[in-house]
């Protein structure tokens, strides 16, 4: 407390200085590693665990779609970056193009991975298929239901985008979006490690 | 308040509010008020509902094959000629651990409190995400009717307690429930997105929006209290949400993560719901906490004790509540040097909960005590939940768990730390802030009456409950007389049930009150208990958007009986200077 009452009183500063939409998203993306981290969990518990012995590395699954697959979502990364460096500097037209490029690159990951169900489960591999297909297309599927998310999300952004909402001083969806992505992208690194090649 | 008026004149943050629909206004409201309210009336339902189930159960341990007065209205499936069945009596057993934890408890301490009070606590018009909030509360109502209508569902509602423990609750075929299952599943599912959305509003309002002058150790107890919550929330009911997704893949796609017949763990389900189970355990009463201190303080007329070590066992309790889980599964098979780790860390918790009982304490030690009805409720609670803590370390350490593990024991320390501890403290809380809610006052005496029907009714029920635990009894079972062992345990239970149905009858009486309060209580004056935070500040009830000018706070919310102050309280935003002549003398003197 002041020796001189209120008007020298100096205050403390009573919130972070970070936007509310950018907070929550971080908050949101720590309760998204605590999802990922009880299916990751029980995977690694149930493959050290399992009875049987699990599959080689390339044995059911195909190693080469889906490193390409991969690669397309570590783009669509690059692609996010960049449109959040063009509105950073006001640049419109190019927010447009390069979160345009990061639906397309998103939604074909998301084609992709839907080929490669299809391709399995003709092949007669399903998430009945023991342990291995039950912890397959749960990882995989929930990340694939997430990337989704991202890609409806983008289009929800790229929308307000076309009707210049965002602007050099003021594009907290662009950032915020932005994030979630990038924590998409980097789940996938971990899935693709230990499902596709360990 | 005169010393709202001394406020310098600003700039008007906030325009004017057009009158709402009714319909904007209270059923798609985005106002964190209005929310709290919703939640309030939903939860209390709930709790009726989850209370209707422990009669009914209640009445079969009580009254083992007589037919239940009304029982007859039940389907032939769930009561034959009003004898409860024993699938039904799992049912039930299920479906009130299962309300009582995620709909009733929970909610009423998190969902009510955590909405309307952080921010007319923390000083701020919303929270940060109004739309999620309401989004929040809507699928907590959806999430709730799912799982009220598996009880209409071809094969009843889930048989496999409110721990799901594969692989009975991972194959239709064990239970015999396949849609009821399912249901629980999808409910839980439903829950846990509600209950994400509301804490990431609750965290990001509480770190973010504060009022000019609330700095984090000048935070009410409560909101420190919920905040922790929220982060508890935020990393423990995820996992559920995992968990039930794949027991749910379990029942409907054949995958087989819990189920042993195709290399599946039954043990790991345990793991994940108990890892998220144990920081529900703190979930569930560190709010209760929270309402404690703020009752406490107040109706003591004394500064809360150890306000800082109050704010550091909370933090304590809530790390060490991850790290605890195994506690719970120490008769699972687990490794049991995994047990004395389990342990070790489980009794460390008595540590950071014996500092707030002792605060408690030392608050109301010499403090000039008004015993009013949420005054009564707050002391209620810092008994019973003792009782409650301590029967806890027995359980906690291993040798004596193994002996009492699975019987009444367990039921008697669930129910003293649920009960005695976080609905007492609900309670309390509800007397509390009624009036600010609602504008109206509950009568004392009326209010006084449920105390102690409630306090002596809950003794009567669950205290002997330990003694049957001891003597063996176990939970869930149906009907004592089938076990030699329990031939003497039945007079016991008849006189529990007795009493349960009084306590029951005595939440009755409390919703009449409730509701006569709502529409003909006494109206409420801005401050009826004179305390300091800032929703006292306001009108009662306070409008929509709280201030029309964000206050600006100079004190901690427990300046009660200070010494300089011809009142003895303190509100937050008072001003220092103007607060009283001798303050001022102080403040020259050089000695504030």
């Amino acid at each position: 407390m002041s020796t001189h009452g209120a008007e020298a009183v100096q205050f403390e500063q009573t919130s972070f200085n970070v936007y509310d939409k950018k907070l929550g998203m971080w908050v949101f993306l720590a309760s998204e590693v605590m999802f990922f981290t009880g299916l990751i969990g029980s995977y690694i518990i149930l493959r050290w665990g399992a009875s049987e012995s699990w599959p080689a590395p390339g044995e059911v699954l195909n190693i080469g779609v889906t490193a390409g697959n991969t690669f397309l979502l570590i783009c669509s990364s690059v692609a996010m970056v960049k449109a959040f460096a063009a509105i950073e500097e006001g640049d419109q037209k190019h927010l447009k193009l390069w979160l345009l490029a990061t639906i397309v690159m998103g939604a074909s990951f998301v084609g992709v991975q839907a080929y490669e169900y299809t391709h399995l489960i003709h092949e007669g591999f399903l998430p009945s298929s023991g342990l291995y297909g039950s912890t397959f297309y749960a990882m995989t599927g929930f990340h694939g239901f997430h990337v989704t998310m991202g890609v409806l999300c983008m289009i929800w952004v790229l929308g307000k985008a076309m009707r210049g909402h965002y602007t050099q001083e003021n594009h907290q969806g662009v950032e915020t979006i932005g994030l979630y992505w990038h924590f998409v992208d980097l789940v996938w690194i971990i899935l693709f490690t230990i499902v596709y090649l360990i | 308040m005169a010393t709202m008026t001394a406020e310098p004149s600003g700039i008007p943050v906030r325009e004017e509010h057009h009158p709402q629909p009714f319909i904007r206004k209270y059923i798609f409201s985005t106002d964190h008020k209005i929310i709290g309210i919703q939640f309030l009336f939903t939860t209390l339902f709930f709790l009726m509902i989850g209370g209707l189930l422990a009669v009914m159960l209640r009445f079969q341990l009580g009254f083992p094959g007589e037919a239940m007065p009304g029982g007859s209205i039940l389907p032939e499936t769930m009561a034959p000629g009003g004898i409860i069945l024993p699938e039904f009596y799992i049912s039930l057993v299920t479906m009130h651990g299962t309300f009582m934890v995620f709909f009733a408890i929970m909610p009423l301490l998190v969902g009510v409190y955590a909405n309307y009070l952080i921010p007319i606590e923390i000083g701020t018009h919303d929270m940060a995400f109004p739309r999620l909030n309401m989004i929040s509360f809507w699928l907590f109502l959806i999430s709730g009717l799912m799982m009220l209508s598996s009880f209409w569902v071809v094969g009843g509602a889930s048989r496999s307690g409110w721990t799901q423990y594969a692989p009975l609750s991972a194959n239709p075929d064990a239970s015999g429930v396949f849609t009821g299952q399912i249901l629980w599943c999808l409910s839980i599912a439903v829950f846990g997105f509600s209950s994400l959305l509301g804490s990431i509003n609750y965290i990001t309002t509480i770190v973010n929006q504060r009022a000019q002058g609330m700095t984090w150790f000048r935070l009410p107890l409560v909101i420190w209290a919920l905040f922790i919550t929220a982060i508890l929330g935020l990393l423990a009911v995820p996992v559920l949400t995992a968990a039930v997704i794949m027991l749910l893949f379990d029942q409907t796609i054949g995958t087989t993560f819990f189920l042993p017949g195709g290399g599946g763990q039954p043990l790991l389900w345990q793991h994940l719901f108990w890892f998220f189970g144990h920081p529900e355990v703190y979930i569930l009463i560190l709010p209760a906490m929270g309402f404690v201190s703020e009752i406490i303080s107040n109706g003591s007329r004394k500064p809360i004790f150890g306000y800082k070590s109050m704010v550091f066992a909370i933090m304590a309790i809530a790390f060490l509540g991850f790290i605890v889980w195994g506690h719970h599964m120490f008769q699972s098979g687990m490794n049991p040097r995994l047990g004395m780790s389990f342990m070790v860390t489980t009794l460390i918790i008595a540590v950071p909960s014996a500092i707030k009982v002792f605060n408690w304490m030392a608050t109301m030690w010499g403090g000039a005590i008004k015993f009013t009805t949420p005054m009564l409720f707050a002391v209620g609670f810092v008994m019973l939940f003792t009782i409650g803590g301590l029967s806890g370390i027995f359980m906690a350490a291993n040798p004596v768990d193994i002996y009492i593990h699975d019987t009444y024991f367990i039921v008697a320390h669930i129910h003293y730390v649920l009960f005695g501890g976080s609905l007492f403290a609900i309670f309390g809380a509800i007397y509390f802030w009624f009036p600010k809610m609602f504008g109206r006052m509950i009568n004392e005496t009326a209010g006084k009456i449920h105390f102690a029907l409630t306090f002596i009714l809950f003794n009567l029920v669950f205290f002997p409950m330990h003694g049957l635990g001891m003597e063996g009894m176990m939970r869930r079972i149906y009907d004592t007389s089938r076990y030699t062992h329990l031939s003497d345990v039945q007079d016991t239970n008849t006189m529990i049930s007795i009493a349960a149905f009084g306590l029951f009858a005595s939440g009755l009486y409390f919703g009449v009150l409730f509701f006569w309060s709502l529409f003909k209580g006494k109206p409420a004056p801005d401050n009826p208990w004179e305390a300091n935070t800032l929703e006292w500040t306001l009108p009662s009830p306070p409008k929509h958007g709280n201030w029309e000018q964000l206050p600006t706070v100079y004190h901690g919310p427990y300046e009660y009986s200070h010494p300089d102050m011809d009142r003895d309280w303190l509100l937050q935003n008072e001003r220092p200077d103007i607060v009283s002549p001798a303050h001022e003398v102080t403040i020259r003197k050089g000695e504030a």
